[in-house]
């Protein structure tokens, strides 16, 4: 794709590539569209998501800003107050925390503060995950902290496709939306048709029709997932994998009507399982669909434990074999 | 400006004191820097940096500003007692701080407050029944912040203040003639988000005004467990003017804000004032100062009262005379009684309403549990029926 120019037929991007075109789109669509963030203008991210986009938009638009993860959220709030729909990058999963008071105190409960008279259309990106041999910090899965607070709503792509989509669907929506992209993922490549018809944001989509196992993940574990159904159907097991995309709202319906086929459900995601998304996940399918449970629903993600030293780390992700541990215990109910 | 703000904006001070040691210097006492207008004796003196030209209607109007804005908190700390209220933070003492930047701004200003601004609600046109609501448990903020450019209050120390640096980011970007302006407090000084807001707001020149009412006390903490040096002075560690005014005389208070709000809507970027006033009341109602601060310190700062003062000069000038204040005490009756009368018609929420504007375009699993919720309370009147 040419610099300064957005996608207008199909094109292979990576997924880190796709993000960029959105917020290219975005800007380039609305001039209240704002990102912001550390590093994010000359120097173009430290992943490079959001290279050329100062050069193309100016500093006015795309903001290097001071470092200091609250100031950004604080500040992001308060242009969204006066119009704008700020894109906010928080450079990596482990940085949010100082925002989080901000996050979660006031983007959160604003809009319900003020009985619905003002909005904020705020977009917090986050790389997030694991599985890059980083440094503390770098690695980690904060979904389910964010999940917890009405206000917000909480997405993550897995794929080039859905990473172009579902950031520009986020920027437009009137909430905020925490945009966790999967870091590992980051150069994955897929087609991304920006002429095309998305699906709406907060929907789960089956990725791979199965009948025996349904194995639901979202985000860098959805490659995973379908690693495991190929491995699966060697031995002769047939899983249904279901890319969840959101986690606020979660699409149960999606998931309910693939484990009323399948009876079983497996979830996997990096986060600790702990009070993780699946622990949600599992208590709800099991009231939608008790009778058709022939196993409980089992999860697998990471440990109770910080997150490792990077030596280490292929133990804590569920990894194929760990997916694939978490299918055959789920079969042999 | 005074001395203190010029040095901001000037060379840094090298320090002569090369030695390595370790020794702690005793902090610099603050110089008495503070802008005044009206002496407490209601006198009025001149600033060489601050002229006021004000006349007698627009002196008996900020009188009247703060003699309303006192009989609706005293009305509000009754209502609390009498069980109508929860909570209620009291402005007392804090009037002329209150009224004073509230007057100096323009409608196209925006304002960003903490919990006890009652003052410059009432500046803002806000009425001040829709106050009332947050303290009484009906909402968390009964007003829309757009039709009078005021903000909702804001419960958690500081956060406000990056929100109005982000808003005035924004102004500035839309090349808008106006300036934003954050109140918060000694306490809030100690915050991270208001020391953010500092660069944020020095680094793009944004044009906002941090409005600090040092009232002495954060609950029982006094300003001494928040700062080694005087409030104000830390504007020049971020690149800004600070200064200090005597935030219990409403005519510096309004000098000294306009000054402010003139240099954030014509590109001079962000100034730091600290009204030096004083918490005449709890820090709310359920508080206890006796506690924690003496009486001596209460009736030192009564004889600087900020209404006591303006009402001595009105008289000075005889800008005022019994009739005006007899008018002025019933229009304040009569605001409390409507004041009264609106807590105890004001209606409970509809219990359904918590699940309305959770999200602004709606989100799955809320209307599943408002659906839920709606079914439980139906399946009552089913059984009554039955």
């Amino acid at each position: 794709m040419a610099a300064g120019t957005s996608p207008a037929s199909p094109v292979r991007l990576p997924l880190a590539k796709a993000v960029n075109a959105a917020l290219r789109t975005a800007l380039d669509a609305d001039p209240k569209v704002l990102v912001m963030g550390e590093d994010v203008g000359k120097l173009g991210g430290v992943f490079r998501v959001t290279d050329g986009l100062q050069k193309d938009f100016g500093e006015d638009r795309v903001i290097d800003t001071p470092l200091a993860e609250s100031g950004i959220i604080g500040t992001a709030i308060g242009l969204a107050l006066r119009g704008y729909r700020p894109v906010a990058e928080i450079q990596f999963d482990g940085f949010v925390f100082p925002a989080y008071d901000q996050i979660v105190t006031q983007l959160a409960k604003m809009h319900a503060r003020a009985l619905g008279t003002i909005k904020l259309p705020v977009v917090i990106r986050i790389p997030f995950g694991g599985g890059i041999g980083a440094v503390e910090h770098h690695s980690e899965s904060p979904e389910a902290l964010f999940a917890h607070v009405a206000g917000l709503k909480i997405v993550t792509p897995s794929n080039a496709s859905d990473a172009y989509w579902m950031l520009r669907q986020a920027i437009e929506c009137d909430d905020p939306v925490i945009f966790f992209e999967p870091k590992a993922r980051y150069w994955d490549k897929a087609d991304v048709d920006p002429s095309g018809i998305p699906g709406p944001l907060h929907a789960a989509r089956v990725v791979r029709e199965g009948t025996d196992l349904t194995l639901l993940a979202y985000g860098p574990t959805v490659r995973t997932a379908l690693q495991a159904a190929d491995a699966a159907a060697e031995e002769g097991t047939s899983l249904e994998v279901v890319d969840m995309r959101s986690v606020s709202p979660i699409d149960f319906d999606t998931i309910q009507r693939s484990v009323e086929k399948t009876g079983r459900l497996v979830v996997a995601h990096e986060a600790p399982v702990f009070f993780g998304a699946g622990a949600e996940i599992a208590a709800r399918i099991t009231e939608r669909c008790f009778y058709h449970l022939e196993a409980p629903v089992l999860r697998v993600g990471g440990f109770h434990s910080p997150y490792p030293p990077a030596r280490i780390e292929e133990d804590y992700l569920p990894g194929l074999d760990r997916v694939l541990d978490g299918v055959d215990r789920a079969l042999a109910y | 400006m005074t001395v203190e703000s010029t040095a901001a904006r000037g060379k840094p001070r090298r320090s002569t004191n090369r030695s390595t040691t370790t020794t702690r210097r005793k902090p610099r006492q603050p110089r008495d820097g503070m802008v005044q207008l009206l002496t407490p004796e209601g006198e009025r003196v001149e600033h060489p940096d601050y002229a006021l030209d004000i006349d007698a209607d627009t002196l008996r109007g900020l009188y009247r500003d703060m003699a309303l804005t006192r009989r609706f908190d005293a009305e509000a700390t009754a209502l609390q007692r009498q069980g109508e209220l929860g909570l209620w933070p009291s402005l007392l003492g804090q009037e002329a701080a209150q009224i004073g930047s509230g007057r100096a701004l323009r409608p196209q200003d925006y304002v960003f407050p903490t919990y006890r601004e009652h003052g410059v609600a009432w500046c803002r046109g806000v009425d001040p029944t829709k106050l009332l609501g947050m303290f009484r448990g009906v909402n968390h903020g009964g007003w829309d912040p757009n039709t009078n450019n005021f903000h909702l209050y804001t419960i958690v120390i500081g956060s406000q203040v990056l929100h109005a640096t982000g808003y005035a980011m924004g102004v500035a970007k839309d090349g808008a003639d106006a300036a934003v302006l954050a109140y918060f407090g000694d306490g809030a000084s100690s915050q991270g988000d208001v020391a953010e807001a500092f660069t944020f707001a020095a680094v793009y020149n944004a044009p906002v005004v941090f409005f600090c009412q040092n009232n002495q006390w954060a609950i029982s903490e006094p300003t001494e467990r928040q700062t080694r040096v005087p409030l104000y002075q830390r504007a020049a560690g971020y690149g800004f003017p600070g200064v200090r005014v005597d935030g219990n005389d409403v005519l510096a208070v309004l000098a000294v804000t306009r000054a402010a709000a003139e240099q954030a809507r014509s590109g001079q970027g962000p100034t730091l004032v600290e009204a030096f006033t004083y918490r005449m009341g709890a820090h709310t109602t359920s508080d206890d100062p006796t506690r924690y601060r003496s009486d001596d310190e209460l009736v030192s700062w009564e004889a600087k009262d900020p209404l006591l003062r303006l009402r001595r000069h009105l008289e000075r000038l005889d800008a005022a005379d019994e009739a005006y204040f007899a008018a002025l005490d019933e229009e304040s009756d009569t605001l409390a009684r409507r004041v009264r009368e609106a807590i105890r018609t004001m209606p409970d929420p509809d219990p359904m309403s918590a699940f309305e504007h959770v999200y602004a375009d709606g989100h799955s699993l809320v209307d599943e549990e408002r659906a839920q919720y709606a079914a439980y309370v139906a399946s009552f009147a089913d059984r009554e029926e039955n």
